[in-house]
C-alpha cells in the first residue's frame, strides 16, 4: 500500500513515471484527506455532503492537472500550501459539472468513519488554522500506528496499544505482562522497542511529507517540538 | 486508520520525543529546558543516586553535522574544569542516533530573573568574567554570552552555561550563531575572526542590561568593553573584570577620565569613616573652645 522508500512523496507527485506517482498519491491522500475533510466539517462549517463532494473533487483535481507541482519549498510548508490551494478552490466553489466522484488513487475514503471521529474530537479551540495543524498531526500519528501495527508482532503491538493508545488503561507492568505471559522485563523491554519504532515511522511519515530538508526540520518541530 | 483521541495524540507525541534510556544508568524525569540545539532533562543517576539535567539533541536536527556540532560543545565543556562553568559527567548516543550528555544539575535560577542590589549584581558579574577568562586562556571563546546564559545557583554558585556555539581563538566569525543584542559587529557581519574581545563585547552588553542605570564609570566600562572596533575594546575578559572591581573598591578605571569634583566626590567615598571621625574631632574642638571661651 504505501512505498516501500523513503523519499519525499511530494517529490514523486510529480514523477513521469505514472505507477510511482500513484503510489505517491496514495501516500498524500492517505495522510491529508481526512485533515482537510474535517476541517471543511469543523473549522470552516460546511454540511457533510458539500465536505465530502469538495474534499474528492479536490482530491481528483489535484491528480489530474498536477496543481500539486506549483509547491515552491522556499515559500511556505507544504501542509500550508495545500490548505491555501484547498481554500482557493473551496471559495471559488467548482460548478456543478465538476462534482463527481473520480477516481484519483486507490486509498478509500470513509466520510463516515469521519464523522464519526469529528463527534468524538473535544478540542475545536484556535483558528482554522489550528484545527488544520491538530488534524494533520493526527493522521500523521494515525498513519505512524497503521505502519507499526502492519509490521510488528501482534503482542508486542496489542502491548503498545494498551499503553500509548487507550486513554482508559491503568494495568501495571506486571499485569500486562501475566494477561500476554510473559515476564514484566518483556513488556517494558518490549514497550521501548515499539515507542522506538514508532518515533522512527514517524520521522519517516514526516520525510515522505515533506519537499526539503529546511521543511522537514519545521515538521518535526511543529509536530515534536515546542511550537506544536 | 485508528482514530486517535487528542489524549493518545499528546501522549504519542511525548513518547516519540522522549530519549530512550532503557539499559542505561539515567532514568529521565521531566522536561526543564529548549535551546536551539537540544531539549534538556531532569533526569536520575541510578548508579550514584544523584540527579543530573541530560541535554538530548533535538529531533529536527539529528544529522551528522549537529551530533558533531553538539559532541564539540561536550567536549569544550568536559575541557573547561572550572567553578563557573557547568560540568559534565558523561556522553552517549541514543538509539535512534540522537547524542546526549549529562551534566550538573542546578538549582537556582537565570541571571536574568534576578533582581539584587547593583554591587551583589556587579559581584556576580565579576564571577562570570572569571569563568570567560579561564575559557579564553584555554583558547575557547564562548560566542553567545547573554543573562539567559547565566544560573545562579541556590547556595551562591554562578555559572556560564550553553557552549553550543563555542569556538576556538581565531575561528572565522562567519558561520558563527549568536545572540542580536549581544553579539559583537565581528560576529554578525562576519567582517574579522573571533577572540576574546567577541566575548569582552558580549560581556559589556550583558553588564548593561542587567543595570540599566548605570553610574558614569561603569557606562565608560560597557562603552569600552562594546566598542565598534575590536581593538578598542579590552584585550581581555580579566582586564574588564579589574576595572569593575576598581570601580567596586572606590578607584579610578582606566576605561573614565574624571574631573576635579568626581575625583573629590570619589575620595570622600571612599575616606568616609576617616573624614566622619575628623569632622568629630574637629566639632569636639570647637565645641571646647566656645566652652573655654564662656
Amino acid at each position: 500500500m504505501f512505498p516501500t522508500t523513503r523519499r519525499s512523496v511530494i517529490a514523486a507527485l510529480a514523477s513521469d513515471d505514472d505507477e510511482q506517482r500513484r503510489r505517491a498519491f496514495d501516500t498524500f491522500v492517505a495522510l491529508y484527506w481526512k485533515p482537510l475533510y474535517k476541517y471543511l466539517r469543523v473549522a470552516r462549517g460546511r454540511e457533510s455532503a458539500d465536505a465530502e463532494d469538495l474534499t474528492q473533487t479536490f482530491l481528483a483535481k489535484c491528480f489530474e492537472d498536477g496543481t500539486l507541482a506549483a509547491y515552491d519549498t522556499a515559500k511556505a510548508s507544504f501542509r500550508t500550501f495545500l490548505r491555501m490551494l484547498f481554500d482557493r478552490f473551496v471559495a471559488n466553489e467548482v460548478k456543478a459539472s465538476l462534482r463527481q466522484k473520480r477516481g484519483g488513487g486507490s486509498v478509500q475514503l470513509d466520510f463516515g468513519n469521519a464523522e464519526v471521529e469529528i463527534a468524538r474530537e473535544h478540542d475545536r479551540g484556535g483558528t482554522p488554522e489550528d484545527y488544520f495543524q491538530r488534524e494533520w498531526a493526527r493522521s500523521v500519528f494515525s498513519l505512524a500506528v497503521e505502519r507499526l501495527r502492519e509490521e510488528s508482532d501482534p503482542t508486542r503491538f496489542a502491548i503498545f496499544e494498551a499503553y500509548d493508545l487507550d486513554d482508559t488503561l491503568k494495568a501495571s507492568y506486571r499485569e500486562t505482562g501475566a494477561r500476554f505471559g510473559i515476564s514484566e522485563t518483556s513488556v517494558t523491554n518490549g514497550l521501548a522497542a515499539m515507542r522506538r519504532r514508532f518515533r522512527a515511522i514517524v520521522l519517516d511519515v514526516l520525510r515522505e511529507a515533506t519537499a526539503s530538508e529546511t521543511e522537514y526540520r519545521a515538521e518535526v518541530r511543529a509536530l515534536l517540538g515546542v511550537e506544536a | 486508520m485508528t482514530w486517535l483521541s487528542d489524549n493518545a495524540v499528546a501522549h504519542l507525541r511525548a513518547v516519540a520525543e522522549l530519549p530512550d534510556f532503557s539499559g542505561t544508568r539515567y532514568r529521565i524525569e521531566r522536561e526543564i529546558g529548549r535551546g536551539g540545539m537540544g531539549v534538556i532533562y531532569e533526569a536520575e543517576d541510578a548508579e550514584l543516586q544523584r540527579r543530573v539535567a541530560i541535554k538530548v539533541l533535538a529531533s529536527e536536527l539529528a544529522s551528522d553535522d549537529a551530533v558533531e556540532r553538539m559532541r564539540t560543545e561536550a567536549r569544550t565543556m568536559a575541557r573547561l574544569e572550572h567553578p563557573g562553568i557547568v560540568p559534565l559527567h558523561d556522553v552517549g548516543l541514543l538509539p535512534d542516533g540522537r547524542l546526549w550528555y549529562a551534566m550538573k544539575l542546578v538549582h537556582g535560577r537565570r541571571l536574568d530573573e534576578l533582581n539584587a542590589a547593583p554591587a551583589e549584581m556587579l559581584r556576580v558579574f565579576l564571577r562570570i568574567c572569571e569563568a570567560v577568562a579561564f575559557a579564553h586562556a584555554n583558547g575557547i571563546v564562548h560566542c553567545d554570552l547573554k543573562p539567559e546564559n547565566v544560573m545562579l545557583g541556590d547556595f551562591g554558585e554562578v555559572l556560564v552555561m550553553d557552549w553550543g556555539v563555542a569556538r576556538a581563538a581565531g575561528a572565522d566569525s562567519t558561520i558563527l550563531a549568536g545572540t542580536r543584542g549581544f553579539m559583537a559587529p565581528e560576529q554578525e557581519q562576519g567582517t574579522s575572526s573571533i577572540n576574546s574581545s567577541t566575548d569582552v563585547f558580549a560581556l559589556g552588553a550583558m553588564l548593561r542590561a542587567i543595570l540599566p542605570n548605570l553610574p558614569r564609570p561603569l557606562a565608560a566600562i560597557c562603552a569600552k568593553a562594546t566598542a565598534p572596533a575590536q581593538r578598542d575594546r579590552y584585550t581581555t575578559a580579566h582586564e574588564l573584570a579589574g576595572d569593575v572591581s576598581r570601580w567596586l573598591d572606590g578607584q579610578p578605571v582606566s576605561a573614565y577620565r574624571e574631573n576635579v569634583i568626581e575625583r573629590a566626590g570619589r575620595w570622600l567615598a571612599r575616606n568616609r569613616v576617616l573624614i566622619t571621625i575628623i569632622a568629630a574631632y574637629l566639632v569636639m574642638r570647637v565645641i571646647v573652645f566656645l566652652w573655654i571661651r564662656r
